[in-house]
């Protein structure tokens, strides 16, 4: 068993209109092989009508542990927001 | 912030990991591969999952068994489709538990080497056709049952396969109890043959809901841990008191004659499970247990060349493409 097929990523645009959502994984020799099993495990009921697979070695993921030091920063920014900013009631449209 | 609120703030400092962590579940949060989590959450997952993926998997071997000599066309496809389901449901469970950090070829090793077990109710044989229809109403009843659950348990990765696999788990049951309904209104031949697959498979069904609570050694740790819901016996009871009338609908009688409804608790008293027979076919003494294995090994180690020569040929194509760009 040294020839172990790699590991790669499944991701299934369900209809036109929506992005591409990861679906899970699978194992496949190649992108071809990765593609046909793709469509038989993960789109047996008409789930997607197009297939993005990725080996998986090549996805770099960030680490939870560094969730602060990435994500924390965007928190106190609340300037970003419409509600930061007072108008009167009186205003429309905006 | 108050002094009460102060002070909160500071314990909150000293919680431990693990503290932290159950939180987060009982806050319904959910866990993902790369979040910390204690050793034993990730090897009591791996172990079920695995189970749960190796149950799948296994699962397809007594069905396959009357794929071939299906009576008609319309039951042939429905059967071969529910089976490649099946193949489906194991290879989600197998991808959600590598991401536990278990490569899928230790996975098939613990099965084949019977250090991982599967569920037993796969150790019994499907000796008539019958058998396709009590095996969909009654075993994938019970396991919707088991598996709905766990649709909202607390690891992301189980909790996302589970919604999948329930979702396409409803036709399994109703094209078993489809068959059971035309065997029932057949023959009498056919409507005996009916009945003796609900007597074989009716115990051990309600056996797949695992052992009474008490004797449960699992069950506050995977309840705190959302793994489970409900307990052992408040599921056996449920499917009890969904089947009974199911049966009598289509004329069949359920094997137990201490089965009676008891009006006080909404539910219906059955007699007693015979959990020595459950635990000999969970050792590995039942009917068909070194059957089912020996099927499984052989078709992993048979297929061995075929996984060679696809990764000999893609090694091909790939130098191929170097060559070319060269």
């Amino acid at each position: 068993m040294k020839n172990n097929w790699p590991l790669w990523e499944v991701f299934v645009r369900s209809k036109n209109g929506l992005e591409h959502r990861h679906f899970g994984s699978i194992h496949a020799a190649d992108a071809e092989m990765a593609l046909e099993n793709a469509r038989d495990v993960y789109t047996r009921r008409n789930e997607g009508v197009s297939i993005w697979v990725v080996e998986s070695k090549h996805i770099t993921a960030s680490n939870p542990e560094n969730s602060g030091e990435l994500f924390e920063p965007a928190q106190d920014k609340i300037y970003r927001h419409p509600t930061f900013y007072t108008l009167p009631d009186e205003v429309k449209h905006m | 912030m108050s002094e009460k609120e102060i002070k909160n703030h500071g314990a909150e400092h000293s919680l431990s990991l693990e503290e932290i962590f159950e939180q987060r579940i009982a806050r319904d949060e959910k866990i993902e591969p790369k979040d910390w989590m204690p050793e034993k959450y990730r090897k009591t997952h791996i172990r079920q999952i695995s189970q749960h993926a190796h149950s799948e998997i296994v699962g397809m071997l007594p069905e396959g068994n009357w794929i071939t000599r299906a009576p008609s066309l319309r039951r042939k496809v429905a059967l071969l489709a529910k089976v490649q389901d099946e193949a489906g449901h194991g290879l989600y469970l197998y991808s959600a538990c590598e991401t536990l950090g278990i490569s899928r070829e230790e996975l098939y090793e613990q099965l084949h080497t019977g250090k991982a077990k599967y569920s037993s109710i796969f150790n019994y044989p499907t000796v008539t056709w019958a058998d396709m229809g009590a095996i969909g109403w009654l075993v994938d009843g019970a396991a919707i049952i088991n598996q709905v659950p766990l649709c909202s348990t607390s690891y992301g990765p189980y909790a996302r396969a589970m919604i999948r696999v329930c979702k396409e788990e409803s036709f399994h049951q109703r094209q078993g109890y489809e068959i059971m309904i035309t065997l029932a209104n057949g023959s009498p031949e056919q409507k005996e043959m009916a009945q003796d697959a609900l007597n074989r498979w009716w115990w051990p069904s309600l056996m797949m809901f695992g052992p009474t609570d008490a004797e449960s050694v699992h069950t506050a740790q995977s309840m705190k841990w959302k793994l489970k819901r409900k307990t052992n016996d408040e599921l056996r009871q449920q499917f009890i008191d969904q089947t009974v009338p199911q049966a009598e609908l289509i004329g069949l009688t359920i094997p137990d004659p201490d089965l009676k409804w008891n009006e006080e608790k909404k539910g219906y008293d059955f007699g007693k499970i015979d959990w020595d027979e459950f635990w000999q076919v969970v050792k590995g003494h039942g009917p068909c247990n070194k059957e089912r294995m020996t099927a499984r090994v052989n078709a992993w180690e048979k297929g061995e060349w075929v996984r060679n020569a696809a990764m000999a040929y893609a090694k091909k194509q790939e130098d191929k493409k170097l060559k070319k760009a060269i």
